[in-house]
């Protein structure tokens, strides 16, 4: 009677909408971290326009997400939010902060000082939320009977921490090789020079976690050192991605470093999926326990097959029209 | 003191979902009245309804943008603080909401950007067709939204299992007894904000004398709409609260401050609830009319707040009062929309001075009318989150202290009042720009590309000091002649 494993295509898909969401909002809250770093407000302007056209719509991957998860896996929703109760409100005052920066710094003069600050505080508060996030879930949550009973303060531990820093760290390389994508001349130049240090924090950051996470938990130790051995490609696809793009902004390429960061950020993404598949509230629910009905599923599901390819399509479109480099003094005014 | 986070839950709900409800309520009839525009633009190639249309547009993106910020936190909302409630509903109301969300990206996505940016890119009839599709998605989007609250009123085509819900009928969950009724209601007030905000911006450019003949043109649609809707909204009203009266019987006892069930029930016009007491501590009323309205009958029984326990009585005070400002709100845009006909004659209506002023202050009563009415519906379900089946005290999340729900209110507030502030000036300044700014417009900036709503401004925020002269140079006409 019931065709398919709807639950399985259901974590295809949101784990398809986190990746999508992390690339493509990554970059321009990446952008936002390096904000206060920018050579000069001409800089500035050539950044901010560089995401403009697109951030929103990387946003609404967000929302897509929250809403998703309540339909296909009501306890994943149920147990993070309240787990990350004050988590989730620090990423949504930080991007709502962005947001109202983003519209009102292109009309704004001579306040024009306060968006910047707004827009970059926003952008970092959001990012080490987001960050601090995939530290609780590796962590686990402490469930019982399907509801949270833990503290308000739980997720931030010294591993959460770190993960947010690192992510922090993350979207900022993501940002600064986007920019060496789409600015040319000192701005590009700049973007060059920041990208190695932020490649070495991220890696730094990367390789604690690695070996901090499997001491986390026994079961994530297990899945690493005692059975399935073929996951090891994944840290190892990582790591070569981390070499190209050093060896592409040696040599000064400008779209392999973006590609290889988005790379890092995949194979890294897939290296978490493998350590708790398919455990999806960590330690105890698997992503069939977390299931919504059958039926629900379903509904939804007919909906969003019509949607997705729609909504891919016209981010496509977006960025294809929004194609090559910014200049500084174009654009806005 | 000992801090409830149920409470700081209702108010915190309370507080982002109607600072968000007033942006939607707005951009649906809004929305409307630019299709329009649009499709008399095509219709007659007189160049007035696409200036009027691009205006508009203009104040379309702002509020859109500002309602499309002030939702991402709705998304959240149920699962931070109602997380039980959730849980136990989410087979219906996950995929439910989720449609609301995707129905909106899906608009966005497909047919805004043409609206805001694609005047001189594509074809006319493109043009108006993202317009009429825009409009269309906005209530589409609404659809959804009243559904869920609806079946959170009236549940219906489930079953509920050991505390959880699931859906043995689609149609009926989502077409439940209540929908209609609610869903008509807010639709009428949608139309009813939009018109009463157009009315009253094109009242002030009259009786300032700037586009005067765009203005009194757009004043007059308005006026022609509003004649329709706002008693027709008394009508719909009337039905909505006979509904809730089979459904909801406590809810609408509150709503009359009536306390036992009897005959010959009076329309009280003033009264002071006393809850602990059972009681109106003072009254005015005319005999009998309550029983009239709400059973056509003089003698007609109408029930009271006994038809319940004492504890699962609404406070009536709000509801009664919050009911009250509706319904007195709701006579008085009637009255605006008569006079705007008995004053049609020799277009009296673009001229008379306190009709204009007027009707400038009646541009915010909507908004007010259409808080109260979800204060009355919201709160007159007290303390049903899903009526008769999850309580307050079933649906909140179990790990919530007193603590965190008081510091993510404070932190709302402040966040929301910061974005609302600079959201509300801006919209002020593009408001006092008008019709005339669009002549400074660059249409080929790069700026125009971005597929964003607020990038269909043009304003600058802050107060350029030239247009205040060039602006105060336009003489104040007497009326508008």
């Amino acid at each position: 009677m019931e065709l398919f494993d709807l639950a399985l295509i259901w974590a295809l898909i949101i784990g398809f909408g986190v990746i999508m969401y992390v690339l493509m909002d990554g970059f321009d809250l990446g952008v936002g971290i390096l904000f206060p770093f920018a050579p000069s407000e001409e800089a500035r302007d050539v950044m901010m326009n560089s995401v403009a056209p697109v951030w929103d719509g990387n946003e609404t991957w967000l929302i897509l997400g929250g809403a998703g998860l309540l339909a296909a896996f009501p306890l994943v929703y149920t147990v993070f939010l309240p787990a990350l109760y004050i988590g989730v409100f620090l990423m949504l005052a930080g991007l709502i902060f962005r947001g109202v920066a983003f519209e009102f710094r292109f009309k704004a003069r001579s306040s024009r000082y306060l968006w910047n600050w707004a827009f970059a505080g926003g952008s970092l508060l959001a990012a080490f939320a987001q960050g601090a996030v995939v530290g609780a879930y590796i962590q686990g949550f402490n469930v019982e009977n399907g509801v949270y009973v833990g503290g308000a303060l739980d997720w931030l531990t010294p591993f959460s921490i770190l993960t947010g820093l690192g992510l922090v760290a993350g979207y900022a390389l993501l940002g600064s090789t986007w920019l060496i994508m789409k600015s040319e001349g000192y701005i590009q130049e700049w973007a060059y020079r920041i990208t190695p240090p932020l490649l070495f924090s991220v890696l730094t950051v990367f390789a604690m976690v690695s070996l901090w996470t499997p001491f986390v938990d026994i079961t994530v130790f297990e899945r690493w050192f005692d059975k399935i051995h073929v996951i090891w490609v994944l840290p190892v696809l990582s790591l070569l991605c981390a070499w190209k793009i050093f060896s592409a902004v040696s040599k000064r390429k400008e779209g392999m470093p973006f590609v290889a960061t988005m790379g890092l950020f995949i194979f890294t993404y897939l290296g978490l999926i493998a350590s708790r598949w398919p455990y999806v509230v960590p330690p105890n629910y698997t992503l069939w326990d977390a299931s919504s009905a059958y039926g629900s599923q379903l509904f939804l599901l007919l909906g969003l097959l019509f949607v997705i390819p729609v909504v891919l399509m016209y981010t496509a479109w977006t960025y294809w029209v929004f194609r090559g480099k910014v200049k500084a003094g174009e654009g806005y005014h | 003191m000992e801090l409830d986070p149920i409470l700081l839950s209702r108010i915190q709900f309370a507080f982002v979902v109607s600072f968000h409800a007033i942006f939607p309520v707005f951009t649906i009839g809004l929305a409307s009245f630019i299709a329009l525009l649009e499709g008399l633009s095509f219709k007659t190639g007189d160049p007035i309804w696409e200036r009027l249309s691009k205006f508009w547009i203009k104040v379309f993106a702002v509020v859109f943008g500002m309602g499309v910020v002030s939702g991402i936190v709705m998304a959240f909302q149920f699962g931070t603080n109602w997380s039980n409630f959730s849980q136990a509903t989410a087979n219906f109301l996950g995929p439910v909401l989720s449609y609301e969300v995707i129905t909106a990206f899906f608009l966005e996505a497909a047919f805004l950007g043409v609206l805001l940016f694609g005047r001189d890119k594509v074809p006319k009839g493109v043009h108006l067709f993202a317009a009429c599709m825009v409009a269309l998605g906005t209530f589409i989007s609404s659809f959804w939204i009243l559904s869920a609250n609806s079946w959170m009123q009236t549940p219906a085509g489930i079953e509920f299992v050991n505390g959880v819900v699931y859906v043995t009928s689609w149609s009926e969950a989502i077409f439940n007894p209540s929908f209609y009724y609610r869903f008509a209601h807010m639709a009428l007030a949608s139309f009813l904000t939009g018109g009463f905000v157009v009315a009253g911006v094109s009242a002030w450019y009259l009786l300032r004398g700037r586009e005067v003949e765009a203005n009194r043109k757009a004043l007059s649609m308005c006026l022609w709409m509003l004649m329709v809707a706002a008693p027709l909204q008394l009508f719909v009203g009337d039905l909505h609260g006979l509904n809730t009266m089979e459904h909801q019987p406590a809810k609408v006892a509150a709503m009359e401050g009536n306390w036992e069930t009897s005959t010959g029930v009076p329309l009280l016009l003033f009264a002071l609830p006393d809850q602990a007491n059972q009681t109106n501590r003072f009254e005015i009323g005319i005999p009998k009319l309550a029983s009239l309205i709400l059973t056509h009958e003089w003698d007609g029984e109408v029930p009271g707040l006994d038809v319940v326990p004492v504890d699962e009585q609404p406070p009536v005070a709000w509801v009664f009062w919050s009911f009250r400002v509706m319904v007195g709100l709701g006579m008085l845009m009637i009255f605006f929309a008569l006079a705007g006909l008995v004053l049609r004659k020799g277009g009296k209506y673009a001229r008379s001075r306190w009709f204009l002023q007027g009707l400038r202050f009646m541009s915010i009563t909507p908004f007010i009318a259409v808080l109260a009415g979800w204060f009355v519906t919201e709160i007159g379900r007290s303390p049903w989150l899903l009526y008769g089946l999850i309580d307050y005290q079933a649906g909140i999340t179990p790990s919530l202290t007193g603590g965190m729900a008081l510091f993510t209110l404070i932190g709302y507030v402040l966040v929301y009042a910061l974005v609302f502030t600079a959201g509300v000036y801006y919209l002020m300044r593009l408001l006092y720009a008008g019709l005339e700014s669009e002549e400074s417009d660059h249409p080929d900036d790069a700026h125009d590309r971005a597929k964003r709503p607020f990038s269909a401004a043009h304003v600058p925020f802050e107060v350029d000091p030239k247009e205040v002269e060039r602006l105060s140079r336009i003489s104040p006409l007497d009326g508008g002649r």
